[in-house]
């Protein structure tokens, strides 16, 4: 059966990893092709660039960066940050990465979503959402986490689903760096009303808070952090060899 | 040398990356002489089968490849690519294939259980379903990564390994100097390096 995927996931800014706690006060952590490769090694099931800063500042991926990783591991890569167009999702393709993720590039236009999904198929399209409680419901935000567009994320979800999006990341901005488990609540709403992988992102701080995940949401198909992994606070192949051993089927 | 064939659909940059990294000698082409010059052929593809398809014929390349197959030249389709060497596909209609394996392409939806997710994205363990010379390097068990909503049925003759996801999903295919993999070599780490390093050294 298939397993349960690890991903680290690298915010790129200026060539280099940073990871903001909570979006901001970003630090400087490596670069992120030797990065890349210590993870794959390690073990990652995939990888995920983030240009942290391209949706705010209308900047392009570094795609140096890009083919320089994807010319080192062989692991699937997601590329997301400053894709607004179909050509956007060329560019990056073109570079070696093998799944495109939108979010602010298909709030402000959410037929690019369909478009790409016609041209490079639906596996290709991955919605990825900064979703943070406002007054007790669910709101995306756009631009990196800085804007708030007062829709509802599940139906927003649903809705890029059904344009295409082959896969989710639902990104919690409440527990996001806060390193107290990811944010169940939210990603079940999520995995009972869309039926493409899911991926938690945000506030995982320990490996129990991945074998809770896993647990008790099975139809969550994989785990995604940043700091915990750059500062080695958690191992890979330590975490998967506890998921494992607590049940969860992992690749070793 | 290795001719990749380039007709348009993305994602060559890994592939060729990978086959460089096991020191294989491999050009990216559409050129007809580079590829009936080759020792053998990769036929990559992602995307949708109409459109690859489509792209293949208007390159004037689908006859190409046919021919270098019939002629008993070791080529290797890589997911869409592997779909397209079977007769047909039925995603989003039903549309002409190369015709060089038995077998159809049919959709996951409405076959597996419908519990389960489609597409089937992520890595699955290779089951052999006979011992072929792609899996030298590899055991039984060992993990690939799989993109793929459509899958290829009706090929008993040239499976060679599956993936449990609901049912028994092809996952490589062979018959004589024609192989096939529903999965990504260039994307499953170690175990893929090793696939792509067992069909370089064949002999063909």
């Amino acid at each position: 059966m298939i397993t349960k995927r690890i991903i680290p996931c690298l915010d790129v800014r200026d060539g280099k990893v940073v990871k903001g706690v909570n979006f901001e006060k970003l630090k400087e952590v490596a670069s992120p092709v030797e990065l890349a490769k210590f993870y794959s090694d390690s073990g990652a099931d995939e990888l995920v660039f983030y240009d942290i800063t391209a949706s705010a500042e209308g900047r392009k991926l570094f795609t140096d960066v890009l083919k320089e990783a994807a010319r080192s591991v062989f692991i699937p890569l997601t590329v997301g940050g400053g894709i607004r167009e179909t050509s956007d999702f060329e560019r990056v393709l073109a570079c070696g990465a093998d799944k495109v993720s939108v979010n602010s590039g298909a709030i402000a236009n959410p037929d690019l979503i369909s478009e790409a999904a016609k041209k490079y198929g639906d596996q290709c399209v991955v919605i990825s959402a900064d979703i943070k409680r406002v007054k007790g419901r669910f709101h995306v935000f756009a631009k990196g986490g800085r804007e708030d567009t007062g829709m509802e994320a599940v139906s927003w979800i649903q809705r890029c689903v059904g344009e295409g999006a082959g896969e989710v990341v639902v990104n919690s901005m409440d527990t996001d760096g806060v390193k107290n488990g990811f944010d169940l609540e939210l990603l079940k709403a999520v995995c009972e009303a869309v039926d493409v992988p899911v991926i938690a992102s945000g506030g995982a701080g320990k490996a129990e808070d991945f074998i809770k995940l896993f647990r008790e949401l099975p139809k969550v198909d994989a785990g995604l952090a940043a700091s915990v992994f750059h500062f080695g606070e958690i191992a890979i192949p330590d975490l998967k060899r506890k998921l494992r051993d607590s049940g969860v089927n992992v690749r070793l | 040398m290795i001719a990749i064939v380039d007709y348009g659909v993305g994602n060559l940059f890994s592939l060729c990356s990978s086959l460089k990294k096991i020191g294989a000698d491999a050009v990216v082409t559409s050129e007809k002489n580079t590829i009936e010059n080759a020792d053998k052929i990769i036929l990559p593809g992602v995307g949708a089968f109409a459109d690859a398809a489509e792209k293949l014929r208007l390159s004037g390349l689908d006859e190409v490849v046919k021919a270098q197959a019939k002629a008993g030249k070791y080529m290797m389709g890589i997911c869409l690519g592997m779909q397209m060497l079977f007769e047909k596909s039925y995603e989003y209609g039903c549309y002409e294939g190369l015709g060089l394996l038995k077998g159809n392409v049919v959709a996951m939806k409405g076959v597996i259980d419908e519990k389960l997710k489609i597409p089937h994205i992520g890595w699955n363990a290779l089951h052999f379903t006979k011992p072929h010379f792609l899996f030298k390097y590899i055991k039984e068990g060992d993990h690939a990564y799989f993109v793929h909503s459509y899958y290829a049925t009706d090929c008993e003759d040239s499976v060679i390994a599956t993936a449990e996801y609901g049912k028994h999903v092809t996952a490589a295919v062979a018959k004589d100097n024609v192989l096939g993999c529903q999965f990504h070599p260039e994307k499953s780490g170690d175990v893929g390096l090793a696939i792509l390093r067992a069909f370089c050294e064949v002999k063909g």
